[in-house]
């Protein structure tokens, strides 16, 4: 734990939050997107904004991905696991949150489909083995940090001819949706969140490096500094970006850089590259489809694909109306602008995504934040209510 | 256990299994008590041998509390559910300020558990209630079919007497009175959580499972006035105070820098993404107290093995009603919340 705790020492968090209050221009504001869920629960959980001045904000972005995943891929999930009657297998957090009808994983489960929580790929490879009569299908979601694992347990099953496995692949990438996020507004007005820099994926770096992130500063000229989860990283990280905004520098720098190189795990990049291949497009919960963002499984293992195994059915997937998760995942609204917020939306009970996963924003505020929450609504109300 | 009839122990092979007829009340029963409770809970209260204990009246005012353990795996590091189920029961009992003077166990065996098994509790069980000094009076054992039980569940109840003076209970909390924990969090849930299948990892955390009755007779003899106990079990310590404020006019404000955690827990939760504060302790209680006493309480928990690492960790406050802020590790703050949905089932 030595090594963890270096970086939540809080005398250097307050020397950090000096510099931050000295050199953040009061005159101005600072509007950063944390990019990742890991970021967005860090800030919370340590509560870094009540070490920052009131003019630097930080704009949580979609880096969650059990948040991000379309309504549609879920209840093609629960298909999965109710009518082919497969043993689906899933990391935990995914089994809470809604499909359509507000029917989740967990209660499938409850009323008789095999659901099982795994910690790792190769906990869904040893079911397979151990089920050889059954279907294995391994849920997998997430960014450039979780692929390569799937990526292993596709090889892995194919080098041992296991034919009662596969992968449902739901895998995306990061670069593709922060580029979607800066272009947004120039499809639609109202999403014109100004943003002032990014604080760069730090485990999603570690596999893809910085090298990825350049077009940021190069065609978006948008600061970023790749940064760390823990709560030092994240100062120091806000300190680089308010700096390279006021001396109007444009550059990716890391801060991370006790793990995270130019070229990142090249390794690892080989093997997803072997498994996978560009999806065109993929749908984005809150994003809509976005070019160019998700892998798929190559047709060389197609053996191993889940969508070429079983046949899934057309259905229309709807997502819960009034629930704010698209506008909160793209930065242009926050929680407290969500009329279902606290009061049918909370973690025990989620209508929506970000609710449920502790990365997701919703979870964050509510858990951590929601007594300054709830007060903010109350006053948003009370003026909407006098200007009425 | 009841009814104790003249009927002699037993030796079982080794290999032997309870079978129905174990729970099915005649000879095969009286059989299983003799043999494998009975050598290991010996006492005068059992001995009286009817349905029903009898105790004598004691002085003051009696409490009573009940708790079923369903825990998997059923042996841990630290304990297993024979020694569990005996701690659970005297500190909840302790909670009420009260020094406990019986236990009841009430047992359900799944058909073809190991006998060798269930000796192994039941001689954990013996030793338990021995070294807390609590007779177990009286107990109660059924059998059900293969598959509709997991091994052997027990409930206890435990019975105790509350000196005159103590008036223990959520009504006495008001702003201002320091909040005490009795050491470090979370290492009974881990220990735990290191023995389930398909998370199995090497610790040397061992559950806290240990009765606190011996502290709290302590510490309710020098300060009377303590205005509350609770062990923070299942939902730990966020659960505990969240419970305690939620609905009131009183909140809490804790500080996460002095909160006792070993090295080796806290690594565990970062590395499952849990936190300390949601985790399950069987030895540890939260004491709500006065301001003044708050120094003494410290000393005699530190005093005793269960509260070398007792620490003062907050207070009561009466900004933010109904809320348990806490100042995080860098100085921010933050609420703590209840722990939401099922962090791991059947934990004790």
């Amino acid at each position: 734990m030595k090594y963890v705790e270096e970086f939540r020492d809080r005398a250097l968090a307050e020397k950090l939050s000096a510099a931050i209050r000295a050199e953040a221009d009061p005159v101005r504001s600072y509007n950063f997107m944390e990019f990742c869920g890991g970021h967005t629960h860090a800030i919370f959980r340590y509560g870094v904004q009540d070490l920052v001045p009131a003019n630097v904000q930080f704009v949580h972005g979609p880096g969650c991905p059990v948040c991000i995943l379309p309504i549609r891929r879920l209840d093609d999930a629960i298909e999965l696991a109710e009518r082919h009657g497969v043993i689906l297998c899933s990391y935990g957090d995914m089994l809470r949150v809604p499909g359509s009808k507000r029917r989740s994983l967990l209660s499938a489960k409850a009323q008789g489909a095999d659901v099982r929580m795994v910690y790792s790929t190769l906990d869904a490879l040893d079911i397979a083995r151990q089920n050889p009569d059954r279907q294995v299908v391994f849920l997998g979601i997430g960014f450039e940090t979780t692929t390569p694992p799937t990526a292993l347990a596709i090889r892995q099953a194919a080098d041992e001819g296991l034919t009662n496995f596969s992968v449902f692949c739901n895998h995306v990438l990061t670069p593709a949706a922060i580029r979607h996020i800066l272009d947004a507004p120039d499809i639609d007005p109202d999403e014109a969140v100004h943003l002032d820099g990014f604080l760069g994926p730090s485990h999603v770096s570690t596999v893809i490096g910085s090298k990825p992130y350049e077009f940021l500063s190069e065609t978006y000229r948008k600061p970023v500094v790749i940064a760390g989860f823990e709560p030092l990283d994240v100062l120091q990280s806000v300190l680089m970006l308010i700096r390279q905004v006021n001396e109007g520098r444009v550059e990716v720098e890391n801060q991370y850089a006790r793990v995270v190189t130019r070229e990142g795990n090249t390794k690892a990049q080989d093997l997803v590259d072997e498994i996978f291949e560009l999806r065109p497009a993929f749908e984005w919960r809150g994003l809509g489809m976005v070019a160019r963002s998700a892998l798929a499984i190559r047709p060389a293992y197609a053996a191993f694909d889940a969508e070429a195994r079983f046949d899934l059915s057309d259905k229309t997937s709807r997502e819960v109306k009034s629930c704010e998760c698209p506008a909160i995942l793209r930065g242009v609204k926050k929680p407290k602008d969500c009329k279902l917020f606290g009061t049918v939306c909370t973690p025990d009970n989620p209508m929506g995504s970000c609710m449920v996963s502790s990365e997701g924003s919703c979870a964050a505020y509510w858990t951590y934040r929601r007594a300054e929450t709830l007060a903010e609504m109350a006053k948003d109300k009370a003026m909407a209510e006098q200007a009425a | 256990m009841t009814a104790m009839q003249p009927i002699r122990a037993k030796r079982f092979p080794a290999d032997a299994r309870v079978t129905m007829s174990h729970g099915g009340g005649g000879r095969a029963t009286s059989e299983l008590i003799a043999s494998v409770f009975a050598p290991h809970f010996a006492n005068p209260l059992l001995e009286q041998g009817h349905d029903a204990a009898r105790l004598d009246r004691p002085a003051g005012r009696i409490v009573v509390s009940t708790d079923g353990h369903v825990i998997s795996p059923l042996f841990f590091p630290g304990g297993d559910i024979g020694s569990l189920a005996v701690h659970g029961t005297l500190n909840d009992v302790a909670m009420g300020g009260a020094r406990p003077i019986a236990l009841t166990a009430a047992f359900v065996i799944e058909e073809g558990f190991p006998l060798a098994n269930l000796e192994r509790i039941a001689a954990s069980m013996g030793e338990a209630a021995r070294r807390a000094g609590v007779p177990i009076a009286t107990g109660d054992t059924k059998v059900v079919e293969r598959g509709k039980g997991d091994g052997v569940f027990i409930t206890t109840t435990g019975i105790g007497v509350v000196p005159d003076g103590v008036e223990i209970g959520p009504d006495r909390l008001a702003a201002g009175q320091a909040i005490l924990l009795s050491g470090t969090l979370g290492d009974h849930g881990v220990a735990i959580m290191s023995q389930r299948q398909g998370l199995e990892f090497e610790t040397t955390i061992t559950s806290d499972s240990a009765a606190l009755h011996r502290m709290v007779a302590d510490m309710v003899a020098a300060v009377p006035g303590i205005a509350l106990l609770r062990d923070p079990t299942r939902g730990g310590l966020s659960s505990t105070l969240n419970e305690l404020v939620e609905g009131t006019r009183l909140g809490v404000l804790i500080e996460e820098a002095v909160i006792p955690v070993k090295g080796e827990v806290a690594s565990a939760c970062e590395l499952l993404g849990l936190d300390p504060l949601h985790i399950a302790n069987e030895g540890k209680l939260v004491c709500i107290c006065e301001e003044a006493d708050a120094e003494t309480l410290l000393a005699i928990m530190r005093s005793h093995g269960e509260g070398t690492d007792a620490a003062r960790i907050g207070t009561v406050t009466a900004e933010e009603p109904g809320f348990v802020r806490m100042t995080t590790a860098i100085g921010g703050t933050r609420i703590v919340d209840w722990l939401s949905g099922e962090q791991l089932p059947r934990i004790c």
